[in-house]
């Protein structure tokens, strides 16, 4: 996928998987100089807090290291919960599947204006 | 009726969270809880049974079919015997996390079933039992 990077999560993650996989997924941000990263979870039939604070995290790091985090696929079971859980996401960017996931992907990097090793 | 059906599942590591998150998958399945009310279930045992392992240093989770008045529900009891929450009413304050989470654990979890009931005592552990029924 070139400068993006597409995780999709297709197993019932325990904690340490989950934070086992924030650190794979920063530092392939930086070892593949990544601007962008789709994460899937369209196959995750549950987010409690701990994956939801995963996802904000795996977002606010990508961001410092220069890459925009895009959550897509999320059932809208899980959705429902996630919002009477109280867990709103805040800062999370978030799209219906893959594809609109590379277009808002797409403009948000665009709308960035030059490489980031440029400015 | 049949009889209540029960069991009980361990809540030692990580991977028992998972397995206690697929027991009440299936047992939400069986009662034909809808999609969504299957999920808040799930979410609220995974909440619950992170808590008893993280706080109470671990603990069991049981479960029970339950049968009552044309409708049929689950009722599950996360028991630790860590020490205890000193401060019941501030644990129960939306956006208070003793900071490994994000401050939504219990009052959110409350939020998740129809009921939920808590009984704490320091240094002798925490016991919390939810139930929702299938309408």
């Amino acid at each position: 996928m070139g400068e993006f990077l597409l995780v999709t999560i297709q197993v019932d993650m325990h904690d340490q998987m989950a934070l086992k996989l924030q650190d794979d997924l920063s530092n392939a941000i930086v070892k593949n100089a990544s601007r962008g990263v789709l994460i899937d979870i369209s196959t995750l039939e549950m987010v409690d807090s701990f994956i939801g604070r995963m996802v904000a995290d795996i977002s606010t790091i990508g961001k410092i290291l220069g890459a925009e985090t895009i959550l897509v696929g999320m059932q809208p079971a899980v959705a429902i919960t996630l919002v009477e859980l109280g867990l709103s996401l805040p800062g999370v960017a978030t799209a219906l599947n893959v594809e609109r996931g590379m277009v808002l992907l797409r403009r948000k990097i665009d709308a960035d204006g030059t490489d980031v090793s440029e400015r | 009726m049949s009889a209540n059906v029960k069991g009980e599942a361990p809540l030692r590591s990580d991977h028992d969270i998972v397995l206690a998150r697929q027991q009440v998958r299936r047992l939400t399945q069986e009662l034909k809880f809808s999609l969504v009310d299957q999920t808040k279930m799930v979410t609220a045992a995974s909440e619950l049974a992170r808590n008893a392992l993280i706080y109470g240093g671990g603990g069991t989770m049981e479960w029970e079919i339950l049968n009552g008045e044309g409708r049929r529900g689950l009722k599950l009891r996360f028991a630790d015997e860590g020490p205890g929450i000193p401060n019941l009413d501030l644990a129960m304050t939306d956006g208070w996390t003793s900071g490994k989470g994000l401050g939504m654990g219990l009052t959110g979890t409350k939020r998740l079933v129809n009921e939920f009931d808590i009984d704490t005592k320091v240094g002798a552990g925490t016991r919390v039992t939810i139930a929702r029924w299938t309408f």
